[in-house]
């Protein structure tokens, strides 16, 4: 994890000219290598839709006598489908009204927000050495206690939203605690003890919900009852548009985080832990007490990514309430290279990609599941950049930095 | 991954590398505590008066064993006495530095499970407990997750961590039920399957060998790829020709003679090509790991890859080799989703199996003969769940599917013995 310090690019110390240097500083930079490793996924997907794609397929079996039709329904079908997720994800083009036109990306911003709480917290985790692939287990817990805080409570106003908000917190930070007091005190690996303890927070919430006091009344699936009004995050911009407040919370965790990881004692810590746990100790740091805080931390982040699952976009509990938030947060800490304002850009990015899927249903008749393969080879691509610099024939940076995660 | 090699100063750790013995207190206090709780619930929470069935017959034995009809009440404390008992001697054992070998465990937990199978079935005339298939469903059940061990081990030892066992089994599950569609036998996928996982795997291995990334990272990233692909290829291309995913099965080959055993017979015997490839497998890697020259080349590698760079072993060629065919393993188990259940491809099928094999191959200690243990333990679990549920029993199907995941967190935890990884487990060599 010696990883997540990436050094902007050293400077060259005898340069000829400036705008060779420029150049120069833009090709070895690391955003460049973000930016290319999207094309390449892009490209990627390209393939997978030509491969898909019924026209192309007619098409490419008189290939040799007419190979502009195959061309043609090749550029076709990655046009289309491209498009769909343009229209999906950011600005619907067909649309009469501007607020109509405008409403995909609010849904991308709705679908981005538990990506930002979860990133956030795996941020943390990465960045302090601990691998936790436990968000989805964290979220899971987090959405259960809030969401039965928030249909089962009955409080006054604005109370009701703010302690379902803490009991998904605190849920998130209880499945967190566990494996970060097990690493501290016998070593358990994280990286085990978060997946098992995934599928252990999935079959208790299907035992929950298997139960009175979670089933919704007259339903015999796995489905709890709606949260109550005032334990629901209040809409942002109007009814018109899907997003909430809870991605205004969001942005400010991300402000939080940053506040936390740059300026605090906590948060160097954190990151004297990750670096050099050893040195770390010597210096007089408790590194068990830096795991369990981590844990905790990052845990009660899933939660409240679990929050804007169910007191924001979905309202109730299901058995799908985490989806593959865990999952997808992982990939969004990891696009963002554990930082705040990267975590957030990350998460606009595959928050975009998952609001498209719909549209790309409709529009292309593609399924969802290309938006998976896009953003596993993104971060594929981005964690091995001189992957991503031979195939574009990027020049190498002077100084090889170490990228691994 | 710095950190994870770093031993958090417990004196538990610090003592464990000690050459002077130490007396263990934990398995003989763990065996205690759940033989307490097996005579307290199903001992004495049986009612009193009401008898168990247990069928062990199938019709094609030579000799046919009675059905046995036992008083409920009096099976389960009888078993849970034996097996508190059997704690008693491994603290025993303990006190005199010694190890109890592997019957006791084994032991054990027939006896745990006998009392809890007299407690399930206790007082329910209808139904009654079918060992044999209970004992042929673990067994399949438990296949993808011994092969998905064994791969896991193969890797680990020569210290690639693979978390991408999933993948390599979805993969492989999608590829067999691919390739056996489009020629129209089964057996075709079995050849099939294993290419599947081993290009999964050497797409693992080429990231965390040549560049140098995080092999969790990848490991997670993959199973993601693996799950996104084959979904996609599964609603477009296989959708629009359903010929391509056909539901195609490997019948079973009863084997003269040994098939007609009873108990046994039916259990190992009567079992499809796949289930004996897997007894193979897991015989030949047990011997070549432990006995073999490769098998200590690949362990050098895994524990101290520069002492074995230095006499001459090529490290990052026998992580590269180790990974790709761990890959192939696990995606030949992955062949046990479509064609060893006679099953067509369907999104996602694999369900997390992927993850449970990497806990069998914690709680095996990462060696094939473990991985094999716990595989079938794991696999006992799952279809007791399902003979439970068709009995209708009290206990939440939920807490039974726990049961891997949280054995697996004591494992780790050190409750359950001590699980040592490949010391070189997931730091990439660079000279």
């Amino acid at each position: 994890m010696s990883a997540t310090a990436v050094t902007e690019a050293p400077q060259q110390p005898q340069t000829p000219s400036r705008a060779k240097q420029v150049l120069r500083e833009i090709l070895e930079s690391s955003t460049l290598v973000v930016i290319m490793a999207v094309v390449a996924s892009l490209i990627i997907g390209a393939i997978l839709i030509v491969i898909a794609d019924e026209d192309v397929r007619t098409a490419s079996a008189y290939f040799f006598s007419r190979p502009g039709d195959t061309l043609s329904a090749m550029w076709d079908a990655i046009w289309g489908a491209y498009t769909a997720m343009f229209q999906g994800a950011i600005y619907n083009t067909r649309a009469d009204t501007f607020a109509a036109a405008i409403k995909p990306f609010t849904q991308t911003l709705t679908m981005a927000t538990p990506l930002i709480f979860a990133g956030l917290g795996l941020g943390i985790g990465f960045r302090a050495g601990l691998f936790n692939i436990g968000a989805q287990g964290q979220i899971i817990i987090g959405a259960t206690l809030g969401g039965w805080v928030g249909f089962a409570w009955d409080l006054p106003g604005f109370t009701h939203l703010l302690v379902a908000v803490i009991g998904c917190a605190l849920g998130g930070a209880i499945w967190g605690f566990i494996p970060g007091f097990l690493k501290a005190r016998t070593g358990a690996h994280e990286v085990i003890v978060t997946i098992m303890l995934n599928y252990v927070a999935l079959n208790l919430l299907s035992y929950l919900l298997s139960l009175e006091a979670f089933q919704r009344e007259g339903q015999n699936n796995p489905i709890s009852p709606t949260v109550a009004e005032n334990a629901q995050y209040p809409l942002l911009l109007g009814s018109q548009f899907p997003l909430h407040w809870g991605f205004v919370l969001a942005i400010a965790c991300a402000f939080g985080v940053w506040w936390l990881m740059e300026r605090s004692t906590l948060g160097f810590e954190f990151r004297a832990v990750g670096a050099n746990p050893r040195a770390a100790r010597t210096a007089g740091m408790s590194v068990a007490k830096g795991t369990i805080l981590v844990m905790v931390i990052a845990g009660a982040l899933a939660g409240l990514a679990g929050s804007a699952q169910v007191l924001g976009t979905e309202k109730n509990l299901t058995l799908d309430i985490a989806g593959s938030i865990g999952f997808d947060a992982i990939t969004v800490a990891l696009l963002g290279r554990s930082r705040p304002l990267g975590t957030v850009l990350a998460a606009i990015l595959f928050g975009g990609l998952k609001a498209s899927g719909p549209s790309l249903q409709v529009l292309a008749g593609l399924p969802v599941d290309i938006v998976f393969v896009i953003q596993a080879t993104i971060v594929l691509f981005i964690a091995a950049p001189p992957l991503v610099r031979s195939i574009f024939r990027l020049p190498a940076p002077a100084h090889e930095k170490e990228v691994a995660a | 991954m710095s950190a994870t090699t770093v031993d958090t100063a417990t004196p538990d750790a610090a003592a464990s590398g000690d050459v002077l013995k130490t007396k263990s207190w934990k398995g003989p206090i763990g065996l205690g505590v759940v033989a307490l709780i097996s005579l307290l619930i199903f001992g004495f929470g049986t009612p009193s008066g009401s008898d168990t069935t247990f069928v062990v017959a199938t019709s094609s034995d030579f000799v046919h064993l009675p059905t046995l009809t036992l008083p409920s009440k009096i099976a389960a404390i009888v078993l849970s006495v034996i097996a508190l008992a059997l704690a008693g001697y491994s603290a025993y054992l303990a006190n005199q530095y010694r190890k109890p070998g592997l019957w006791l465990p084994i032991v054990y937990g027939m006896a745990v499970m006998g009392a809890l199978l007299s407690w399930a079935g206790a007082g329910r005339d209808n139904t009654s407990i079918q060992i044999t298939g209970l004992l042929t469903s673990s067994l399949f059940l438990a296949v993808p997750l011994i092969f998905g061990a064994l791969a896991g081990t193969l890797c680990e030892r020569s210290g690639i961590v693979n978390i991408a066992i999933e993948g390599q089994l979805l993969a492989g599950a999608f590829f067999a039920a691919l390739m056996a569609s489009m020629v129209g036998n089964a057996y075709v996928g079995l050849i099939a399957a294993p290419l599947a996982g081993a290009l999964v795997g050497a797409v693992l291995a080429i990231f965390a060998t040549k560049y140098w990334v995080n092999q969790i990272v990848v490991g997670v990233v993959l199973n993601m790829l693996v799950i996104g692909l084959t979904s996609f290829f599964f609603s477009t291309v296989m959708s629009d020709n359903p010929d391509l995913n056909r539901s195609l099965g490997l019948a079973a080959l009863p084997i003269p003679l040994l098939s007609s055993i009873p108990i046994i017979g039916p259990v190992l015997f009567d079992q499809n090509l796949l289930v004996y490839t897997m007894y193979v497998v897991v015989i030949v890697f047990q011997i070549m790991l432990f006995k073999s020259r490769w098998g200590l080349r690949v362990r050098a590698v895994g524990e101290h890859p520069k002492a074995a760079d230095t006499v001459g072993i090529k490290v990052n060629r026998t992580r590269v080799r180790n990974t790709i065919l761990g890959g192939a393993i696990a995606g030949l188990g992955g062949a046990f989703f479509t064609v060893a259940s006679g099953l067509a491809f369907g999104k996602e099928m694999t369900a997390g199996k992927g993850y449970i094999a990497l806990a069998a191959m914690i709680l095996g200690r990462w060696s094939p003969r473990g991985a094999l243990a716990a595989a079938l333990l794991f696999g006992f679990a799952d279809a007791l769940r399902v003979q439970l549920g068709i009995i209708g029993s009290d206990i939440p199907s939920q807490f039974l599917a726990m049961f891997p995941y949280l054995a697996t967190i004591f494992a780790v935890a050190g409750l359950v013995g001590h699980s040592r990884p490949p010391a070189a487990e997931g730091i990439p060599y660079k000279k």
